[in-house]
């Protein structure tokens, strides 16, 4: 697949990549464990934003279903490590 | 080049720069609530740009004749649903189980939230 580098979409796409590189630094420094959750989901929203982005540069409606579940699932795995964290039982 | 486009550009724009800032800001703050209010408001509205140009994509090229990317806006309207829905309560979550798990707010003088817990365990 060749990409176009001069359309809008996959530009923003690309520069999503790298907001998603410098969250990730926060989740290998991370003092505490929150904070590394915290830079999870962040990374989470983004490929959700991204997936959108790429879905509509190759004007393919299947990317933004999968973005859809992707959100769903991220949510509860928030929460799962949320509710971990807080030393309730799961 | 239509006006369409341009206003397509700015919305991507405006998306762009404020994840990059939630990025930004997740790297410079100092402890876990700071960066949770730049990680996830910020990652929420850009976000919402994003999706709003995309949904003007859509609209732009069904109105053009490419009557079945139509489909592409309505997809990205449930997809931004679940995002401005899943975001801030999963942030909420995350945030309730720092406090608990005794992490406390950097550089921070009033707490509330542990006043009222202390308030609770004596009753």
């Amino acid at each position: 697949m060749i990409m176009d580098f001069t359309d809008p979409f996959i530009l923003t796409f690309l520069l999503l990549l790298v907001c998603m590189l410098v969250a990730m630094i926060r989740v290998l420094l991370g003092p505490t464990t929150p904070d590394r959750v915290v830079g999870l989901d962040t990374i989470n929203t983004l490929v959700i934003a991204a997936m959108i982005i790429y879905g509509a540069a190759f004007d393919e409606v299947i990317y933004i279903d999968v973005a859809i579940v992707y959100a769903l699932l991220s949510f509860i795995t928030t929460l799962f490590i949320a509710k971990y964290l807080e030393g309730g039982r799961l | 080049m239509t006006y369409v486009e341009w206003v397509i550009y700015v919305f991507l724009g405006v998306g762009l720069v404020f994840n990059f800032l939630a990025s930004v800001g997740l790297m410079r703050f100092p402890d876990v609530y700071t960066r949770l209010h730049a990680g996830t408001k910020c990652t929420t509205f850009g976000s919402i740009f994003l999706s709003i140009a995309v949904m003007i994509y859509g609209v732009w090229k069904y109105r053009e004749g490419d009557t079945a990317l139509i489909s592409l806006s309505i997809h990205t309207f449930i997809a931004l649903v679940a995002i401005m829905l899943t975001n801030p309560t999963g942030a909420h979550a995350i945030a309730r189980a720092a406090h608990r798990s005794g992490i406390k707010p950097a550089m921070a003088v009033v707490d509330d939230l542990e006043e009222k817990e202390e308030e609770n365990d004596n009753d």
